[in-house]
């Protein structure tokens, strides 16, 4: 279902990224994902009676990085209190800026030429985690609540788009740019899943040339797919209810991934006063000129410079190629696709090596440097690897690293001399006297046969192109 | 006993650190039980602590409170030790690191002897509020020591230790320090560390010092002043130099009599601020009548900004973590429970305040008017001092009064403050030292307020009056 002619939806994002410093934003606890409940915590990011926050500089360097990323304005900034009573979080208030952010007024253009507005993008510091045990499995009703206060105090910024989505879609392709440009700051991980990037949607739907309508703010979207998904649904409802002379109620619905429905979690008339003001523990943060100028050289091209010059290397892509490209820049793996054309690897090969078999988690692919990339496309391309056992030599760097032609000859990757290929056809020709008939008579698809049995018969080790030019030889 | 004799004996061997403590924790055990000055007593910890001093000074080291027991104000965390800020909410309360503050000293050679009693979370101004009971004061035990800080003043008064940490966030430093007969320093805000205190209200907060004379509260504040990493809001400046400085006098020092620190004051503190007046000319300074309309508005701007402050910084008393919890049926319940038992009537009324000062449609009328207020205060006080260096004003309207007199009446306990609270709001520093005595001989405190950074010429100008002595 969609919104019928003449209605739009509107969107805006409110993206929280954890920044990917050493330290917590107050204090020198670690930032870091995974450890045991509660062993990353002090007196300050535990909120203890008579300790003092102390702001992290390389929270506010990479803080500034998203904003000039995405063309906002650095300005001096102060942070505020958010009062809230919340078992999670320690002090019963965040620290976040509210009047006047670090970050204001900037822009993200998409691969599709949109434009879509930066309102700010402020720091401020994440809760704890609170386990809700037994009952419902929420905090009301739950027989007893765990609280695990690492993540308490860890630094988080919030991008906070305008309104300028119209489509599901675009929300998507926006979270996702984003992501992109949040992971080439160097300031998050991007990793949706543990939670290190969090994304809230608003929504609303109106009638195209009419005031925005009331809007409700959706929570635990915790992937794209579901972002989607959820703006989707919501629209949907939204447009059901005011069809059938209903009206939409401003408030937060949770996002029910395995029932694919958004549901009531907070009225805005049950909340929510904040009852801000300024932080008195901390002071104007007043970056210099100076330091905002270094950050800014210091950045490296967004991914959507990089995706244009990566396709300029195939002068015209085809779609698949530009798949391709997106997704090199989106693993942020240019670089192995920068050494691997310096060798003298021909750019389709290196973009479509890097995009298949450079996925998933970086950590896991330690071994498998880009220089270790580039001369194992190299050995492919000049034939003393097929296609095949190229793909295995670079998982096997993956995993245990070394060098690529000592780990191709380890695992046994002889080049076949091609005589010994020609002869090892010769006699597939001879034990399939029916297929090759069928062959010889114009059908193609026999080929893959005949590469099958050659496969089998070489582990794998034969390079198919070779096979199919010795069988077109054959059949002269 | 006084701090500079006692460090000076210690470094000299004519004397221990353990003698030392062990004589102030006779005349605690001798009086403590009538005036309730120390809420948690740590003897044990103390002669140990003593006794790692002792071996300090033979080894060589020149410790500038060699010895010298003090008191802490009960809102100071201590290692280990019962930390409660007067309240019933922290029972129990051990906090795991020690205040900036409690380093400095300890590591200067002081031995604290204990935690002194106060008011609940610093509000108050007779040490009333005190979830522990009120303290006496110890030159009428009838009366009030004052408040916050009631206990620290207490002690010193009482001679249990010759000098004492006390907390000023409207006035609880330099009231009591007035109602005891003691010198008290309001450091300008930032000059003293605030990790490890408590927090009432953070930006109207200091920590600072109660002694005899000028000279020791000079000597410990200048132990515990200095840039601290820790606390965002301390001045990026090491300690002044304070007690070089104390012989300086008045001579050429232009003084303001400020009118309206004298205003609604009881005639015999009227009295001792005009002697006070006519010392400081007598030394040399100039005193002209001045007047700072905008003090007037102090009290209900400070009634709103300290309680607003208040009611942020007490939220984490919710029975999740430490202290107090009184079980209920969910996390809500249990926050409630916990805080409606464990926070004293004054607590709640200002978190009410707070509160309301800081809500959506109010903010704008009750504590955004009150920062205007302090901007005019702040502003107020620069044109006073483009024309003199210092002020001079009552402490306090009146002598100590009775235990029980203010209990009911909060706004009449409120009006204690009046003449304190405008140094607060301004960030500045101020210094109440004694000068004469009023009903029943009891002890009068005259107040010299300074721009930020003028402790040393502050403590001056002390020493000149309490040269004088107001006799």
């Amino acid at each position: 279902m969609s919104l019928p002619e003449g209605w739009e939806m509107v969107v805006g994002l409110e993206v929280h990224t954890e920044l990917r410093t050493a330290t917590k934003l107050f204090c020198g606890c670690a930032n870091a994902f995974g450890a045991e409940p509660n062993t990353q915590t002090c007196p300050v990011c535990l909120g203890l009676p008579g300790s003092l926050p102390v702001l992290n500089r390389r929270a506010v360097e990479l803080a500034m990085a998203i904003g000039l990323a995405l063309h906002a304005t650095v300005s001096p900034s102060t942070f505020h209190r958010k009062n809230y009573f919340y078992p999670d979080m320690p002090k019963d208030f965040q620290i976040s800026q509210y009047d006047r952010p670090i970050n204001a007024g900037g822009h993200l253009d998409l691969p599709d030429g949109s434009r879509v507005g930066i309102e700010r993008a402020h720091l401020e510091e994440d809760t704890g985690k609170s386990t809700h045990l037994g009952g419902t499995g929420r905090i009301h009703g739950a027989e007893r609540s765990l609280v695990d206060y690492n993540r308490a105090g860890v630094p988080l910024v919030e991008i906070v788009s305008a309104p300028d989505l119209r489509s599901s879609a675009q929300a998507r392709a926006y979270a996702a740019e984003l992501r992109g440009i949040l992971m080439a700051t160097g300031a998050s991980d991007g990793r949706m899943e543990e939670g290190s990037m969090r994304i809230d949607a608003n929504v609303s739907v109106h009638r195209v040339g009419e005031p925005f309508a009331t809007r409700c703010e959706l929570k635990n979207l915790n992937s794209l797919r579901s972002l989607q998904r959820a703006i989707d649904y919501e629209a949907d409802r939204q447009y059901a209810l005011v069809a059938s002379g209903g009206v939409v109620r401003q408030e937060t619905r949770h996002w029910d991934e395995d029932r694919g429905v958004t549901s009531t979690m907070r009225v805005k008339e049950e909340a929510d006063d904040y009852r801000y003001f300024q932080e008195p523990d901390l002071v104007e943060l007043d970056p210099a000129p100076a330091w905002v100028e270094a950050v800014r050289a210091g950045l490296g091209p967004m991914p959507a410079e990089r995706r244009a010059r990566l396709a300029a290397l195939l002068g015209t892509p085809s779609p698949a190629q530009f798949d391709a490209v997106e997704t090199v820049v989106d693993l942020g793996v240019d670089d192995h696709v920068d050494a691997a054309i310096a060798a003298g690897v021909e750019p389709d090969r290196a973009i479509a090596r890097a995009a298949n078999e450079l996925a998933g988690d970086p950590h896991e692919r330690a071994g498998l440097t880009p220089g270790a990339f580039a001369a194992t496309l190299r050995l492919e391309q000049s034939g003393d690897l097929s296609a095949t056992q190229a793909k295995t030599v670079l998982a096997t760097l993956a995993l245990s690293g070394g060098d690529p032609a000592a780990v191709a000859r380890e695992l046994g990757f002889e080049r076949m001399a091609s005589g010994e290929l020609e002869s090892l056809v010769d006699r597939l020709i001879a034990e399939h006297p029916e297929e090759w008939g069928r062959y010889r008579e114009g059908d193609d698809k026999l080929a893959q046969f005949f590469t099958g049995q050659v496969m089998r018969a070489t582990r794998g080790q034969a390079d198919g192109k070779a096979v199919v030019e010795v069988l077109r030889a054959r059949r002269g | 006993m006084n701090a500079l004799e006692v460090a000076a004996s210690v470094r000299a061997g004519a004397t221990t650190a353990v003698e030392v403590v062990a004589e102030c924790l006779e005349r605690v055990a001798t009086r403590n039980a009538e005036l309730n000055v120390f809420i948690h007593l740590d003897a044990e910890g103390a002669l140990a602590s003593a006794a790692r001093v002792d071996e300090r000074v033979a080894a060589g080291a020149s410790l500038p409170l060699a010895g010298v027991p003090v008191a802490l104000k009960d809102n100071l965390c201590v290692r280990g030790q019962p930390t409660t800020a007067g309240s019933r909410i922290l029972a129990g309360w051990r906090p795991p690191y020690d205040a900036t503050v409690v380093g400095r000293l300890a590591g200067a050679g002081a031995v604290a002897l204990g935690k002194a009693n106060m008011d609940e979370f610093a509000m108050g101004s007779s040490t009333e509020t005190s979830a522990y009971g009120p303290t006496r004061n110890p030159l009428d035990p009838t009366r009030v020591p004052g408040g916050s800080s009631g206990g620290s003043a207490a002690a010193v008064a009482a001679g249990m230790v010759p000098v004492a940490l006390g907390s000023d966030t409207g006035g609880s430093i330099r009231q009591p320090a007035a109602l005891c007969g003691l010198v008290g320093v309001k450091p300008t805000y930032g000059l003293v560390s605030r990790y490890g205190l408590i927090a009432f209200a953070s930006s109207l907060d200091q920590i600072g010092p109660f002694a005899h004379t000028v000279a020791e509260a000079a000597l410990v504040l200048e132990v515990i002043a200095g840039h601290d990493p820790l606390d965002t809001t301390s001045l990026p400046e090491p300690a002044p130099e304070l007690s070089s400085h104390l012989d300086d006098g008045v001579a050429g020092r232009r003084v303001g009599l400020v009118r309206e620190l004298v205003e609604g004051a009881d005639p015999e503190v009227l009295d001792a601020v005009r002697r006070a007046a006519e010392t400081l000319t007598r030394a040399g300074a100039t005193v002209e009548e001045v007047s700072i309309p905008e003090i007037k508005l102090g009290l209900s701007a400070y009634y709103l900004i300290a309680p607003a402050e208040a009611s942020s910084n007490l939220a984490r008393y919710d029975g999740v973590r430490y202290g107090l919890r009184v079980d209920g049926p969910d996390v809500e319940a249990m926050n409630v429970a916990t805080r409606t038992v464990g926070f004293g009537d004054e607590v709640k009324r200002r978190i009410m305040l707070g509160t309301y000062a800081l809500s959506a449609g109010y903010y704008d009328a009750y504590y955004g008017q009150a920062l205007k207020v302090r901007t005019r205060m702040i502003e107020a006080f620069a044109r006073a001092y483009a024309r003199v260096d210092t002020l001079l004003g009552a402490t306090a309207p009146s002598v100590a009064f009775a235990l029980g007199a203010k209990t009911q009446d909060p706004l009449a306990m409120y009006l204690s403050d009046v003449f304190t609270i405008p140094t607060n709001l301004a960030g500045e520093a101020a210094v109440s030292v004694p000068f004469g005595a009023g009903e029943g001989g009891l002890p009068i405190g005259v107040q010299l307020l300074g721009p930020a950074r003028s402790e040393a010429r502050l403590l001056a100008a002390a020493r000149v009056l309490e040269a004088e002595g107001g006799r």
